[in-house]
């Protein structure tokens, strides 16, 4: 409810660019993003090179995908911190199943869990109206345990990361990652989906006013569900990937991309209370909080330093866009 | 006698980019007057109200309070110098409690409480958390909450929008009295009846600019109406069917037929029917169990006991979707429980288009379109501000909620007080609409507390008291007197068998209505 505007003058500059932002989200978060680009150029002339956009874009992307997952609970008001037990199931059970099974049967077994977490996610907040963060809490912590009781009936046989996933998650052709590959066609259904479909409206109704939305006839359970089975299949096809780029499955893989995958979701101006925000904005998030992480390694700051400092600008370019895109 | 203005506000303007909410507006209020702010909606007065009380900035203008320039940057700025406002919206904090609201806007307890009687509330328990209120009492509690802190300029921004008659009515005499103490009110109102009982002069404004002021005399409400509208309009009683009429024409079964409904201690065998073609009308003080009975009827809340029927077949509604699936849609009074006030208003009104599990597939943007756009052309929504529902003039949404049924072309609408908040001349549109609806055999129940728009709109008027119907009118026999008798519960003269005291048997209304 703050504003600058003295009283008596006719509409500025500062306010009409404001209003222009505020109409465009998306501008700020680019100029942003470029800011950050051109300060690493400077602290490291010539560092921003092909091989470095494609690197950043290889970490980026797994980073975008599970904040893809993000994105869509929390336009219904919920959030799903499982993904990273999801995709780190997904992950080790796909390199151990694969060392004695038929490829397609390893990828089976591999997205089971992830439908099982999903729904049982979808059902205990859609039916059982668990709040969201406890109920994907709550089931991660059971998956970390079923996955450390699985790695001991596997430890015998060894894990292999298959040659496909290999060349999807490192491999870069023309300059270009692989992984786009498996992206651009998610990054374009996920927008379509939000953007163009009965279910995308609905995320966005539930998320903004649940009342509104089952006084039309909106059965909230059907969604919910639908959207937790959604974004665990997500979070297990981005473990794949994921194990291609990291080469070393471990009972704590993805572990560390959720956080930043909310941070990346909220950056992008994604609202956690619901009913505001896309994808397109939360892909850019992504992009800064990977190119931050890279401007944070060569500074050569110790890790303890570079984590604050790290949570010291995710904050403040949270607050600062918000302000931006809040015009009051 | 010459009184300087206590308040007096000039050349205000306020743009939200490219939408101009307020160009060129001026209001002068005197010591001691009732002074109305009227306006078609989107006119701007909510938008001058919030400046005035500092809830907003202007970007242009000048304002005095008791001939001094002071720069009200706040609520809390605007209520030191004196100024005090009720808002469009219940203001309340859904999730605390009446008490816990007090303290935290420091009004003093008792006073208000003192005010809550006054303005007919005897029984407010004042630990209820404001989520479980319903809006009337609501609003009713804002406005003794801004009554406490004895204001010098109360502003009431459509105060009485969503309140019965009985409650209005109490709104009025305290806010005369204000006036009589010497204190100044600005009164924002949609009501004609309630302005020329009220006020005593009006400030008309039209696309965000002052065009007139004028003192309130018997016979100013058609120039105050051609101010605001920049036309004429006609009012016309839309003509009703005769009720004879509705109940020979519908010699087939009944749309709607609810029998013996009763729901915990506020539904008491509620029996009546609703035909195919028909508007019925359903009139009530506040809080009887219109409420619950709308809401029972489109599967919002399960009865617990009796029956509804619909086309001859019984139905058990256990989620609004079934009610919608049978044709049944509801427009519930208070719009924030309608809308999704982030988003656009093409997706608030597409939205039962994609509730189905079949509709979650891709959208045919250019047909939604098409629909969305004469829902919105009929019901003269001011779009200006469409990106989304919450930048809209309090009476624009109202008109979302109804636009969304007139899209989906449901067959039977439950309208509860639709024209909360909307300018006469959009009344009389919807007035239109509703007879037209009508006309291609749909079926209308309207709640409504204006019983002029009994009058104007229904086939047959049904009386609720206490969570019992206790008499039903038809039009012809609908006057306000006899409306009023009956909502207080009591018998109508000569009539014996109907009234609070007598059973009311299930099939007794229909011969009422014949
Ligand atoms: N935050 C906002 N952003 C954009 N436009 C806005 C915003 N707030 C108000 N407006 C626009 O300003 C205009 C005036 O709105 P206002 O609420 O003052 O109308 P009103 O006279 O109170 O109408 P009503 O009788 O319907 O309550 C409307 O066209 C509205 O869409
Ligand atoms: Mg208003």
């Amino acid at each position: 409810m703050t504003d600058s505007a003295t009283m008596p003058q006719p509409v500025s500059i500062g306010r009409r660019l404001k209003r222009f932002m505020a109409d465009r989200p998306l501008i700020p978060l680019i100029i942003l993003l470029v800011i950050l680009v051109v300060i690493l150029q400077m602290l490291r002339p010539g560092i921003v090179n092909e091989r470095w956009i494609a690197n950043t874009a290889k970490f980026a992307i797994p980073l975008a995908i599970l904040a893809g997952c993000q994105t869509m609970t929390m336009l219904t008001g919920g959030i799903d911190l499982s993904v990273g037990t999801v995709a780190t199931m997904s992950a080790f059970i796909m390199a151990t199943q694969i060392v004695n099974q038929d490829p397609a049967v390893a990828f089976l077994l591999a997205m089971l869990p992830a439908v099982l977490i999903g729904l049982v996610n979808g059902i205990g907040v859609g039916v059982f109206r668990v709040h969201p963060l406890i109920m994907t809490l709550g089931t991660s912590l059971i998956g970390t345990g079923f996955l450390q009781v699985y790695q001991r009936t596997v430890i015998a046989s060894g894990a292999r990361i298959p040659d496909f996933l290999n060349w999807l998650g490192t491999g870069v052709t023309y300059g270009f990652p692989n992984a786009l590959l498996l992206f651009m066609p998610v990054a374009v259904l996920i927008v379509f989906m939000l953007n163009r479909t009965g279910f995308g409206r609905l995320l966005y109704a539930v998320g903004d006013n649940e009342r509104a939305a089952r006084l039309s006839g909106v059965r909230y359970w059907q969604v919910i569900t639908a959207l937790y089975i959604l974004s665990s299949l997500l979070a297990g096809i981005t473990g794949l990937l994921y194990i291609g780029l990291i080469k070393a499955p471990s009972l704590s893989l993805a572990e560390p991309l959720v956080l930043p995958s909310v941070a990346a979701a909220v950056i992008g101006g994604t609202s956690i209370f619901g009913g505001r925000g896309g994808y397109m904005g939360t892909i850019i998030g992504a992009l800064i909080l990977t190119v931050l992480t890279t401007l944070l390694t060569i500074l050569q700051m110790p890790e303890g330093g570079r984590r604050i400092l790290f949570g010291f600008i995710v904050l403040f370019v949270t607050a600062a866009y918000l302000r931006i895109i809040e015009d009051r | 006698m010459t009184t300087s203005p206590l308040l007096d506000a000039t050349g205000v303007a306020k743009n939200y980019g490219a939408v101009a909410a307020l160009r060129n507006a001026s209001l002068s209020v005197l010591p001691g007057e009732v002074h109305a702010l009227m306006g078609a909606n989107g006119a701007g007065k909510s938008t001058l109200v919030k400046i005035l009380t500092g809830a907003i900035r202007a970007d242009a203008g000048r304002i005095l309070i008791r001939g001094e320039q002071l720069d009200i940057r706040s609520p809390a700025a605007a209520r030191r110098a004196g100024l005090l406002p009720v808002y469009q919206e219940p203001a309340l904090i859904p999730d605390l409690d009446v008490l816990s609201n007090l303290r935290l806007t420091g009004t003093p307890v008792e006073p208000f409480r003192a005010w809550v009687r006054e303005l007919g509330i005897p029984d407010l328990d004042i630990r209820e958390t404001a989520r479980h209120i319903p809006l009337a009492i609501l609003r009713v509690l804002d406005l003794a909450r801004a009554l406490a802190v004895e204001p010098d300029v109360l502003v009431l921004d459509e105060m009485t929008a969503a309140l019965p008659a009985n409650l209005a009515e109490k709104v009025l005499e305290v806010v005369r009295r204000q006036g009589d103490a010497g204190r100044s009110v600005i009164f924002i109102s949609h009501r004609f009846v309630e302005i020329s009982a009220l006020c005593d002069r009006a400030t008309v404004l039209r696309d965000g600019s002052t065009v007139g002021v004028v003192d309130i005399e018997p016979g100013i409400e058609e120039r105050i109406v051609e101010m605001m509208l920049g036309t004429r309009i006609e009012k016309t009683r839309v003509s009703a069917r005769a009720a004879n009429d509705v109940t020979t024409a519908a010699g087939s079964r009944p749309r709607l037929s609810v029998r013996n409904l009763q729901l915990g201690t506020k539904l008491n065998d509620v029996s009546f029917e609703l035909a195919n073609g028909e508007v019925a009308g359903v009139f009530a003080l506040e809080g009887q169990g219109q409420d619950e009975l709308f809401a029972a009827l489109a599967g919002s809340i399960r009865p617990t006991g009796g029956s509804i029927g619909v086309d001859g077949a019984p139905v058990k509604f256990s989620h609004p979707s079934d009610a919608i699936q049978a044709g049944i849609a509801y427009v519930p009074g208070d719009r924030t429980e309608a809308l999704a006030m982030q988003r656009s208003v093409r997706e608030n009104i597409a939205l039962p288009f994609s509730a189905a599990l079949r509709k979650w597939g891709p959208i045919r943007m250019r047909r939604e379109q098409v629909v969305v756009s004469s829902a919105v052309a009929r019901l003269q929504i001011d779009t200006r501000a469409q990106g989304e529902v919450q930048r809209l003039s309090g009476g624009n949404q109202q008109k979302v909620t109804i636009a969304r049924w007139i899209a989906a072309n449901a067959r039977t609408i439950l309208c509860f007080d639709p024209t909360r908040g909307i300018d006469v001349g959009t009344k009389q549109e919807i007035y239109k609409l509703l007879r037209e609806l009508a006309g291609q055999d749909k079926s209308v129940l309207f709640y409504t507390s204006e019983i002029e728009e009994v009058q104007r709109v229904c086939d047959r008027v049904i009386v609720i008291f206490g969570g019992r119907v206790v008499d039903t009118f038809p039009v012809e026999q609908a006057d306000e007197a006899s409306l009023m008798r009956a909502a207080y519960g009591l018998p109508r003269g000569a009539r014996a068998d109907v009234g609070i005291l007598a059973e009311v048997k299930p099939g007794s209304n229909a011969e009422a209505a014949s």
